[in-house]
């Protein structure tokens, strides 16, 4: 098979692991609950040597990452995730990388967020697909280099497997409208908050078609660059274990008028691209 | 014959073939108007208590052959269907049309498989089908167990394309089958009765129990206008009590998607995040409303969150 794995994961290990229960499987979700709890140290270890080697990772890290996420998901193929970091993001000090992993999902990492001191903040606000019950970890890497891991147990089931959408043609046919809008005031040199959101049907690959026996084409974003005046924001390499129609909160730094411009890659390598013109309302006192 | 009596008649039979108790305790039909019968599914999820059996499922005979209308949650229960058929009418049986694809409504269709039925669904039921069953297969045997074995649902034979209609002739009395925009799911179909003005719904009409968001609830509130336009004489929900009157048997339903709607909307507008805007209603009003409201609701939430933030 020729996709794209972000990790060195083996894809037919986990084609193996095709989940007992669909999320759009109505009108029987709430029977999910009964899912038995998957072992949340089975993968992490392996995975871990793999992304960090022996670097020593904070796990008590609520100074810095916090990561927030049901414990029980609605829709395991639209769990909402929130990254809260606790630092200003600043030349001498910020944080650089946040790794976002979901430990039983077929493809664990999920994505990773690159930041500059023109984030402003490292936060992240998303959705993202989970397969089975699984830890889901934001691990925060400072410019320094340092590691820094917030965890959450999510019990959700069928996430990436889940039948595509509710309305697979029309997602398809909608692939790649970009919405992108600032929320809230913008005072220059004062964190702003940015929302990307891209229509993409974001197919895993890994929905069985039981009449011909194939899986569906994978088809997901898998880059997203963010830029501020012409600076780096957030450049992000994410996989199908992002929910259909990808969204993105996070901020940015704005220092007077400029453009703000998203980049959308997907792996057919089409481009996307979204831009807002941001003009301070006020400046900040300093 | 009365209603009554002649789901005793089917009672009796069952305990007289020596088929489980639950086949025989259960499987009543009313009559919902000259002809139509109806099996009432039970207002809860499915387990191994109830065996799958949550939802309307019935059929329409005519002089010539009988149609079926959804088949139910097993492949038991379609055969009990079909012995309440056998019990009514000799007739052979040419259609088994399915409302959807959902697993509560579909997996009796293998009771059908060798009954010469043509089955008859939305065009865009096959890809729904092809996607979903192996996943709906798998959790039907954890939901309701052994019983589940031998359940499948069937590619239909004949499709009808959104906003379609087709007319079929069960011999004295015409059915229209139509076929709808993504609404309840992507493949709704209504089956309407000309001779007695009975309108099937299936899953597009839930009564008392919560609606499920698997579509768009957009097109939903729009689709139960048109719906409610066909005054129909007889309604027969996909879940709930049947002949409710057409005029306001659509206004709980419409009221709590128009109310999710609202606040979704609203939510997105404000800019709240997903979890924000679903923990937001977590003290809703609607709860008092439905069955099974903290099964669904939050999810319904998040399907139209998600929905609207592209509208």
């Amino acid at each position: 098979m020729s996709k794209k794995w972000n990790v060195g994961a083996a894809p037919a290990r986990f084609l193996s692991m095709i989940c007992l229960a669909a999320a759009t499987m109505l009108p029987m979700a709430a029977a999910a609950a009964e899912a038995p709890e998957a072992s949340p140290t089975a993968v992490w270890p392996g995975m871990r040597v793999s992304l960090f080697g022996t670097r020593p990772i904070n796990d008590s890290a609520a100074d810095i990452v916090e990561l927030v996420a049901p414990s029980r998901a609605e829709d395991a193929a639209t769990v909402p995730i929130g990254i809260h970091t606790k630092l200003v993001q600043s030349p001498d000090r910020y944080i650089k990388k946040l790794y976002l992993l979901v430990d039983n999902n077929p493809s664990p990492l999920a994505a990773t967020f690159e930041m500059t001191p023109n984030s402003g903040r490292a936060d992240i606000e998303t959705r993202i697909r989970i397969e089975q019950y699984s830890d889901v970890r934001a691990v925060a890497e400072l410019n320094d280099g340092s590691l820094h891991m917030a965890s959450r147990f999510v019990k959700a089931s069928g996430g990436c497997s889940a039948p595509a959408g509710k309305d697979p043609k029309e997602a398809l046919r909608n692939a790649g409208k970009i919405k992108l809008r600032t929320d809230g005031p913008i005072e220059a040199g004062k964190p702003a908050l940015a929302q990307l959101a891209v229509s993409h049907p974001n197919a895993s690959g890994l929905v069985l078609d039981q009449v011909t026996r194939l899986y569906e084409p994978a088809y997901f974003v898998r880059k997203i660059n963010v830029s501020y005046a012409g600076k780096p924001v957030m450049t992000a390499d994410v996989n199908f274990s992002i929910s259909e129609n990808p969204n993105f909160r996070f901020y940015f730094l704005p220092t007077g008028e400029g453009d703000l411009h998203a980049e959308v890659v997907d792996t057919k390598d089409l481009t996307f691209n979204g831009d807002v013109v941001v003009k301070p309302d006020a400046v900040a006192a300093n | 014959m009365t209603m009554a009596s002649r789901a005793l008649i089917v009672m009796m039979t069952c305990v007289l073939a020596g088929l489980p108790a639950h086949a025989a305790g259960r499987f009543a039909l009313e009559q919902a108007a000259d002809g139509i019968h109806v099996h009432r599914g039970q207002q809860a999820e499915s387990s191994p208590e109830n065996g799958g059996d949550i939802a309307n499922i019935g059929f329409i005979v005519g002089k010539r052959c009988t149609a079926v209308i959804d088949t139910g949650g097993t492949a038991a229960i379609g055969r009990d269907l079909l012995m309440a058929i056998r019990q009514t009418s000799r007739l052979p049986i040419c259609y088994v049309i399915n409302t959807h694809v959902h697993p509560d409504h579909a997996f009796g269709d293998s009771a059908f498989k060798d009954s010469g039925a043509e089955f008859v669904a939305h065009a865009s039921f096959p890809a729904a089908l092809a996607a979903r069953r192996g996943a709906y297969q798998s959790r039907l045997a954890q939901t309701v167990g052994d019983v589940a074995d031998g359940s499948d649902i069937v590619v239909p034979s004949r499709v009808v394309a959104a906003d379609d209609t087709l007319q079929l002739d069960l011999g004295g009395r015409t059915i229209r089958v139509q076929a709808w925009p993504t609404a309840h799911t992507d493949h709704d179909i209504t089956v309407f009765d000309e001779q007695t003005a009975t309108l099937w719904t299936g899953d597009l009409l839930f009564v008392d129990r919560i609606p499920v968001i698997d579509g768009k609830v957009l097109g939903w509130v729009k689709v139960i206008e048109r719906l409610r336009a066909l005054k129909p004489a007889h309604l027969i929900p996909g879940h709930g009590p049947i002949n409710r009157p057409f005029e306001t048997a659509f206004d709980s339903e419409k009221n709590y998607l128009n109310d999710v709607i609202t606040k979704m909307r609203s939510a997105v507008e404000m800019g709240r995040t997903l979890q924000a805007a679903v923990d937001s209603d977590s003290d809703s009003d609607e709860r008092a409303h439905w069955i099974l409201f903290d099964d669904y609701h939050r999810r319904n939430l998040t399907a139209a969150y998600t929905e609207l933030e592209w509208e």
